[in-house]
């Protein structure tokens, strides 16, 4: 069972999210504009679409994740909201688990949905669009998870938007990598069970540490 | 003389009763400047205690030193007994209002409040978060989304989780008074009245007199500890 904390604020960042759909959109329609311009860009060449498509899909999603997470609680920290959660009477662990599903709920499963949709447009294989699709699925979590330390620890501060990318890109570099890896493993007629194996241990590590380490930026950031 | 470690052992419950809330020797330190220090502060059961003192002399940060929200500088806050910062002191019943009415522009006032709650896992059911609403005067609003309302009318609804909290709790108000007009000040004088009656506490800052006929309050000025 879930405890009642963690579905209180799940369900109650949801139905904000519904109420206010255009910015909750925002990440994901920056995702499919990014994706729809590479080929108008790039040039329609097939084999070269095909070739750098995993790359530009991840990157993309990479982006579009980004672009949400100085939100994640700037709003509740400025009305207050978040000094109620934390004075809830559970763990401050909970408000960040809480806070970082939500987020990835929002913004994480419309790109991991959208993605095979778009990866259309760059003539990728079913088979590699597939692969594609788990990578996503294993791999946004993760930049939730990154980005909810990111957002905690620049919680309150000036120009926490570019600081939250400086620190947030680079720890999100290793799920970008073998994101991309297993497609071009299984294009390449290999198998990608080493690079899911990777990314599945990469979410469960940050699933493990980083609502800890939230939680702590998070009472910091309070004091 | 009396043995104090004996006596507080042979009588662990006589001295929480007598105080809910005791800090001693507290300093607050807010960048290079000290806010107070050498505060001694005990809030016993059924007491109002108001706090006052000028603007910036540190009456946010004492009720969120006394939260647990933030660490003094020195000195320790118990509440029955207990550090407040530790894991077991939370969920003793202590309510912390600050001056941000932590409501969401875009849930309705009753969702607000139903949200408020149960993240401090109280009932919650319709008919309590009604009681809540009705007892501050809100009741013909509780559709109403928070964005519409009004600041006196936003405050209501936070002080509405007063009306729900029947336990002896510490109750730390930060400006409570603030943007209330004169039915909201009574309504709040009600609940306030009605919580020193049950033995609770309370610990208030208010820039406005506190009315002082019905209420009582101890006063404590934070511009003698500067």
């Amino acid at each position: 069972m879930l405890p009642p904390l963690f579905v209180a604020i799940v369900l109650r960042d949801l139905k904000l999210a519904l109420r206010r759909r255009i910015d909750a959109l925002l990440p994901v329609a920056f995702f499919v504009v990014a994706l729809s311009l590479f080929p108008v860009g790039v040039g329609p060449e097939r084999e070269m679409l095909r070739q750098i498509a995993p790359g530009i899909v991840w990157v993309c999603a990479l982006l579009a994740a980004m672009l949400s997470l100085n939100q994640l609680f700037a709003g509740d920290y400025a009305d207050g909201s978040l000094e109620q959660m934390l004075l809830s009477g559970e763990s401050a662990v909970l408000v960040a688990a809480a806070k970082a599903a939500a987020h990835w709920t929002i913004t994480g499963l419309p790109l991991v949905i959208a993605a095979p949709l778009f990866g259309l447009l760059f003539d990728m294989e079913p088979r590699a669009l597939a692969v594609l699709t788990w990578t996503l699925l294993l791999g946004t979590p993760v930049l939730s998870l990154l980005g909810s330390v990111g957002a905690a620890l620049t919680l309150g501060l000036r120009s926490a938007g570019v600081l939250i990318i400086v620190l947030v890109l680079p720890l999100s570099i290793p799920a970008l990598i073998f994101g991309t890896g297993a497609v071009a493993a299984v294009e390449g007629g290999q198998s990608a069970s080493a690079h899911f194996s990777i990314l599945g241990a990469l979410l469960i590590a940050s699933a493990l540490g980083a609502p800890p380490a939230t939680a702590a930026a998070l009472r910091i950031s309070l004091e | 003389m009396l043995d104090p470690p004996f006596v507080s052992s042979s009588h662990p419950l006589s001295h929480t009763a007598a105080s809910r809330l005791s800090a001693s020797a507290l300093a607050c330190r807010r960048g290079s400047r000290l806010l107070f220090k050498n505060l001694d502060l005990d809030v016993d059961a059924g007491e109002i205690v108001w706090v006052r003192g000028q603007n910036g002399s540190g009456k946010t940060s004492l009720l969120r030193l006394i939260a647990g929200l933030s660490t003094p500088e020195h000195g320790r806050v118990l509440l029955d007994g207990i550090p407040v910062r530790s894991a077991a002191a939370h969920g003793r019943g202590l309510v912390y209002i600050a001056h941000a009415n932590a409501l969401k522009e875009d849930l309705s006032v009753s969702e607000a409040l139903e949200f408020l709650l149960r993240i401090h896992a109280r009932p919650c059911t319709p008919a309590i978060v009604q009681a809540a609403l009705e007892r501050i005067g809100l009741l013909s609003r509780r559709q109403a989304l928070v964005r519409t309302l009004s600041q006196g009318q936003r405050r209501r609804v936070a002080l509405a989780r007063l009306a729900v909290d029947d336990g002896a709790a510490l109750w730390l108000l930060d400006e409570p008074f603030d943007a209330l007009d004169i039915d909201g000040i009574a309504r709040l004088n009600g609940l306030l009245n009605d919580q020193v009656r049950r033995g609770g506490s309370v610990l208030l800052t208010s820039h406005l007199g506190v009315s002082t006929a019905t209420l009582r309050p101890r006063e404590v000025d934070l511009d003698a500890y500067a």
